[in-house]
């Protein structure tokens, strides 16, 4: 029996907008950044792995930040790293998102007040569009970080700007 | 080899180069001439009686009176003794002659005290920052550092 043959006479039809169709799409397959700074890095890759396989939702990692569609920015962004930061997020292609994990990339964490290196928080550099908090957050809270922004990626719009 | 038998055969070979020493402490130390640091490191890992031929640890200090310093932790492998070895300098002076050619290990080591206390390595062959940017302004482990208000145009403080 041929894939096609009896598509549309089991009622396999159902009618959406293109805007839906495409953010569904894009919001299925968040391609992300494979990089990681510091501890919370470890509990990405427990998120990554078996028990918790973030890859159910769609998201890969890749290698490069021109295939990738959202980085995660998982530890301690020191001064020194911050620049190398920026500039893998202007490399990544539009539209893309950015999830802040953990205490040190919100807000620098435990280095806010002898910290000399590092950066206080990564949206000092670039916009973040989830915060997870937690030191390191478990990987339940990052699967949480990124089914909020799957949320935010729903509301999308093609016509209508972002508030 | 006991902590003085190692003072006693240093003070023999290198007189005035020793400068002061304390034997009773948990972790018998001896103080030597900064500008001297490698003769005296070639003939402990050398002569049949001591053979350190292992620098366990090297750290950089800042002694919050004007002084800096370097501490080398050595261990021989064939004796299973111990001995620390200090050197000191000054800010305004802040020189201490490399052992890199001695223990190989000293390489990083001695950059990172560079790094974070400036203090100068003579004779180290590649004497630069290790863990800190290059363009980076001061040596942040000295007690008077001042963390800077912007790093390339990044605000520092929270």
């Amino acid at each position: 029996m041929g894939l096609l043959d009896q598509r549309f006479e089991n009622g396999n039809v159902f009618v959406t907008s293109l805007e839906n169709l495409l953010n569904w799409a894009r919001l299925s397959s968040l391609y992300q950044m494979q990089f990681g700074l510091a501890c919370c890095a470890i509990e990405m890759m427990a998120a990554s792995a078996s028990d918790f396989d973030i890859m159910r939702f769609g998201i890969i990692p890749r290698a490069t930040p021109r295939q990738a569609d959202v980085m995660f920015v998982a530890g301690t962004v020191t001064l020194k790293m911050a620049s190398r930061i920026k500039r893998l997020y202007d490399q990544m292609a539009e539209p893309r998102y950015i999830i802040s994990m953990g205490s040190c990339a919100n807000c620098g964490g435990p280095y806010w007040e002898h910290g000399y290196h590092v950066l206080k928080g990564v949206d000092r550099v670039i916009p973040v569009d989830v915060y997870v908090p937690g030191c390191p957050p478990r990987p339940e809270a990052l699967l949480e970080g990124i089914i909020k922004l799957q949320e935010k990626v729903r509301k999308e719009s093609l016509v209508k700007k972002p508030a | 080899m006991t902590a003085e038998e190692i003072l006693n055969s240093l003070k023999a070979k290198f007189g005035d180069a020793i400068v002061e020493a304390k034997l009773d402490a948990p972790q018998p130390w001896i103080v030597v001439n900064p500008s001297r640091t490698k003769e005296i490191a070639f003939f402990l890992r050398d002569d049949p009686a001591t053979r350190f031929d292992y620098m366990m640890c090297l750290s950089g200090v800042d002694y919050n009176n004007g002084k800096l310093g370097i501490v080398y932790h050595l261990f021989s492998m064939v004796h299973r003794h111990k001995i620390v070895l200090k050197a000191f300098c000054t800010k305004e002076q802040p020189h201490i002659q490399s052992v890199t050619s001695v223990w190989a290990t000293a390489n990083w080591h001695e950059r990172e005290a560079f790094d974070m206390y400036g203090i100068v390595i003579d004779e180290h062959p590649d004497l630069r920052r290790i863990l800190l940017p290059y363009d980076w302004e001061g040596h942040p482990l000295r007690k008077d550092y001042q963390v800077p208000e912007f790093y390339n145009g990044m605000k520092v403080p929270y």
